[in-house]
């Protein structure tokens, strides 16, 4: 084993990683179901995470020197492993429990709109709230309540729903020069905001709906054209002067009702796009399609599309009595 | 050939007796069987005009539902669509303007709401899924019609009057 890679068990599952690494992106590596879910965490926002708790996780043993169990449940996207370090995620009862009550506490000030927000079908706080068995609110009291605020006039703020994340502040931080996107206020009464509302104009401004995992941040030109589930997404590429152009297309009918980046198997963007690709170029002719995007089976927006025709078998193959059927066949053919 | 399934009867046919040749002794039988019918209750109704009780369960036309307000329920969330095995569900959602918040409950509405009553199996699966408790199975049974287009329910056949002031 060289000096610097290391190693971790998460759930039983052994692997090497480079040194630093984060217990999020160890399990990362590994993939499938151990990955802890992340809000906040976005692996190309440099600074991001720590913030929303979900990720947690138990270290039940710190390191191959001091195998001491972590006293509390660490957050797993901001600790970093130790060589012979064992994570337990899903196989421990305490963090899926811990993991339901950080959920709730997301959904405290979450208006649950979701019949009417954009978002829904694709969110990644929905699907964590019904992983968790959260689909109900045990909250009574009056939630924080903010008006709309048009940034721009391409991107919506909904602070209703927001969580918090800072995700979005990250990418106007390190993808727009300058700083016009921020969090006011403290506590409870933090908000997203442009000072005073003023519009974003960089190319890349568009990026902070991709990165939103709630509905917070959603897109004008698509407010309430349709819902995520009926519309197809289609992997297409344009030569763009600004950015990749490598996106998805969301189509209805003839018609794209939405552009987005390409999303990873965790959610998060490959390469960030520019607001032509975003919003100007709306037209199949604008684009060079690929292929249809894959689509876990499990998500909404595989439902009713029948990409994959294999019924199950409902009899199974009698060799026996297909020779009898021919037999019979024979029959009515000499008569 | 032998029986496939061993249930084969063979049937001996007779020659008729001559009380059957007669003939008139079976038509009298059957025919006062007949007869006797007229005096008996109908196990029929007169539909239209009578309509037998539904059960309480009984799902028919749909209907979209309006709040204690008189606001619509339905904020056009797709979720009867989704779950419609038929596909028979479509619709398109709108903003709700300012001026507009007596008529719609939530800020999106649907702007057309079309049921396909040829292709609704009235299995109940909007009603359940809906969130709103917009959309329930509680009319009638759909009426007839001759043309196809005329079975494309649309949001003035569907929505509930509004409320008497």
């Amino acid at each position: 084993m060289s000096d610097n890679k290391v190693k971790v068990t998460i759930d039983g599952i052994t692997v090497e990683v480079e040194n630093g690494t984060t217990i999020l992106n160890a399990a990362r590596q590994i993939g499938g179901d151990i990955v802890p879910p992340a809000m906040c965490y976005y692996s190309k926002l440099k600074g991001s995470g720590g913030k929303c708790r979900t990720c947690i996780v138990k270290v039940s043993k710190g390191s191959e020197k001091d195998p001491r169990p972590m006293p509390k449940l660490v957050a797993s996207c901001r600790t970093t492993v130790m060589d012979g370090m064992e994570v337990q995620n899903i196989t421990s009862p305490e963090v899926l429990e811990a993991r339901a009550g950080v959920v709730e506490i997301l959904l405290i000030n979450h208006p649950l709109d979701c019949p009417v927000c954009d978002q829904a079908g694709e969110c990644d706080l929905q699907d964590l709230g019904y992983e968790h068995g959260l689909q109900k609110t045990r909250y009574e009291f009056e939630r924080r309540t903010f008006e709309r605020i048009d940034i721009g006039d391409k991107i919506q703020l909904h602070m209703n729903r927001c969580i918090l994340c800072y995700r979005c502040v990250y990418t106007a931080d390190q993808l727009t020069d300058g700083r016009v996107h921020g969090v006011l206020n403290r506590g409870d009464h933090s908000e997203i905001s442009t000072y005073i509302e003023q519009a974003i104009d960089n190319d890349f401004s568009g990026n902070v709906i991709d990165v939103c995992p709630v509905g917070a941040l959603t897109d004008r030109t698509f407010r309430f054209k349709n819902r995520v589930w009926f519309t197809k997404p289609v992997d297409a590429h344009r030569d763009c002067p600004t950015c990749s152009g490598k996106v998805t297309l969301w189509y209805k009918g003839p018609d794209v009702l939405r552009v987005t980046a390409r999303k990873d198997q965790f959610g998060e963007v490959e390469e960030f796009i520019c607001n032509t690709c975003r919003f100007e170029t709306k037209n199949t002719s604008d684009w060079t399609i690929i292929e249809p995007t894959k689509i876990s089976d499990t998500s909404v927006i595989a439902a009713n599309h029948y990409e994959t025709l294999r019924p199950l078998p409902v009899i199974k193959t009698n060799e026996q009595l297909r020779e009898a059927n021919k037999k019979e066949l024979e029959k009515t053919i000499k008569y | 050939m032998d029986s496939l399934s061993n249930k084969k009867k063979v049937l001996e046919q007779k020659p008729l007796t001559l009380g059957e040749r007669l003939y008139l002794p079976a038509i009298t039988k059957g025919l006062s069987i007949t007869f006797s019918h007229l005096f008996k209750k109908a196990a029929t109704v007169r539909y239209p005009e009578v309509e037998r009780e539904f059960s309480t369960n009984y799902r028919g036309l749909h209907s979209l539902k309006r709040d204690e307000e008189g606001r619509e329920r339905c904020t056009a969330c797709g979720l009867c669509a989704l779950s419609c095995p038929a596909e028979a569900i479509t619709m398109i959602a709108a903003e709700r303007k300012a001026d507009e918040k007596h008529l719609y409950r939530e800020e999106k509405y649907a702007a057309t709401y079309e049921i396909n009553m040829l292709r609704c199996i009235f299995c109940g699966l909007c009603e359940e899924a809906c969130p709103k408790e917009a959309i329930y199975l509680d009319g009638p049974i759909v009426p007839a019609d001759y043309l196809r287009k005329d079975f494309i329910y649309g949001k003035e056949k569907l929505v509930e009057k509004p409320l008497e002031k």
